[in-house]
């Protein structure tokens, strides 16, 4: 059942919280054995799955918190390159799992589900674009802007340290 | 620096590029420092994060709850007209576990054979079955040093039929290990090696390869290392590399 293990996954980085990403789990089945006759044939089984979790996710009373303070789609900063001493190279030198962990957690939640959609769960532009009910530029966008926060936020964490 | 490519590099390391663009993104990068790496950077993060978030995984009572609970849910009679074949597909994965026998040690069995059995067909599907890409088993091991926190033999195989296709780092109840990927005849064979920490334990110490769903499996445990070998390769095949393996270690 290896869908269960990636639903639970992903509920637990939304909620960050393991009641709470049970019961999204535990939701999302029983939703989804309901709802199978809107399920469309050909379409993907999965991405539908990832659906109707998020949808449970963004109305449960931590996704109505997180999904108010989505920032603004605009961003205008140049697009950094990954040069030598970027937060990747340090990242690897340091082996540091945990800072990693971390800056991922401390994304705002419509970053951190487009990284773990596309980085986790290895789907197309066009799956998480169904999985999260958004056109595939936004898809795109997203990530770009999603990356980018992370490697700011651990660039930030690892001068700390 | 080639300013055009730079917001390219995470789209043609996705995938997601247009083949014509994607060719010539290759042949950039061969011929621009800067962006190889620029893109070996992105590679490194996209990995680090991509086992970084893998990272919770379910309590097996909670496993069971859902079971139970999906079990006991009745489920709507008109299933008529839509039951097209992905739907079918769907009511397979989503209530298939239901039938699953009942018997706790035998679930966990399943799951844990079925779990290699994903890796091992994930594999074969991919576009990129290896990450390390050679028969010579002094290149493939050393490529494992730094990625997994053990150290494995491999066999010669100067003298078999088994060709040894390379090797990638898989993950199994979280932990890191070693894929290597053989092939004999048109068949290929994954063996996994993991440290012994309880992960597939539930599949017991197979003396002989046990069949499973047309999959031939053999595990044993050897150094404190846990051993899978796992194909539709014959059964005899499976346990000649077994020994193999068993010989080398």
């Amino acid at each position: 059942m290896p869908l269960f293990d990636q639903l639970y996954n992903f509920a637990h980085w939304l909620a960050q919280d393991r009641t709470e990403a049970e019961d999204l789990v535990q939701e999302t089945y029983v939703k989804a054995l309901k709802g199978l006759s809107s399920f469309q044939p050909g379409t993907n089984f999965r991405a539908w799955m990832y659906r109707i979790l998020r949808n449970t996710f963004l109305t449960s009373r931590t996704g109505l918190k997180a999904s108010a303070t989505i920032a603004l789609d605009a961003d205008d900063s140049p697009e950094l390159s990954a040069g030598p001493e970027t937060p990747e190279t340090i990242l690897i030198e340091h082996s540091q799992h945990q800072f990693l962990q971390a800056a991922l957690e401390a994304l705002p939640v419509h970053f951190r589900e487009v990284l773990l959609l596309c980085e986790v769960e290895e789907m197309s532009y066009q799956e998480i674009a169904e999985a999260l009910s958004i056109p595939i530029g936004t898809v795109m966008s997203r990530l770009s802007r999603a990356r980018k926060a992370l490697r700011n936020s651990l660039q930030q964490k690892l001068v700390r340290s | 620096m080639a300013d055009h490519w730079t917001a390219k590099l995470d789209a043609y390391l996705d995938g997601e590029l247009p083949a014509d663009e994607m060719r010539e993104l290759d042949a950039h990068l061969r011929g621009c420092p800067s962006c190889a790496a620029d893109v070996l950077g992105r590679l490194q993060m996209k990995r680090a994060v991509h086992s970084a978030g893998m990272r919770y995984r379910p309590s097996p009572d909670f496993r069971e709850r859902v079971r139970k609970n999906i079990a006991a849910k009745p489920r709507r009679s008109p299933m008529r007209g839509w039951l097209g074949a992905a739907v079918a597909v769907a009511l397979v994965v989503v209530v298939g576990f239901v039938t699953l026998s009942v018997r706790r040690g035998e679930m966990r069995r399943q799951e844990a054979f079925s779990e290699l059995a994903d890796l091992h067909v994930a594999t074969l599907a991919s576009a990129n079955p290896v990450d390390v890409i050679s028969t010579d088993r002094h290149t493939v091991k050393p490529w494992f040093q730094g990625k997994i926190p053990f150290t494995f033999n491999l066999p010669e195989l100067q003298g078999s039929e088994f060709i040894l296709l390379g090797g990638r780092v898989a993950y199994l109840g979280q932990s890191p290990g070693a894929e290597l990927i053989y092939q004999i005849r048109k068949h290929q064979i994954s063996v996994f090696i993991f440290q012994d920490r309880g992960v597939g334990r539930e599949l017991g110490s197979s003396a002989q390869p046990r069949k499973e769903l047309s999959f031939n499996i053999e595990t044993w445990n050897q150094s404190g290392l846990r051993y899978f070998v796992i194909s539709d390769a014959s059964g005899d095949d499976i346990r000649k590399l077994a020994q193999m393996l068993k010989a080398a270690s």
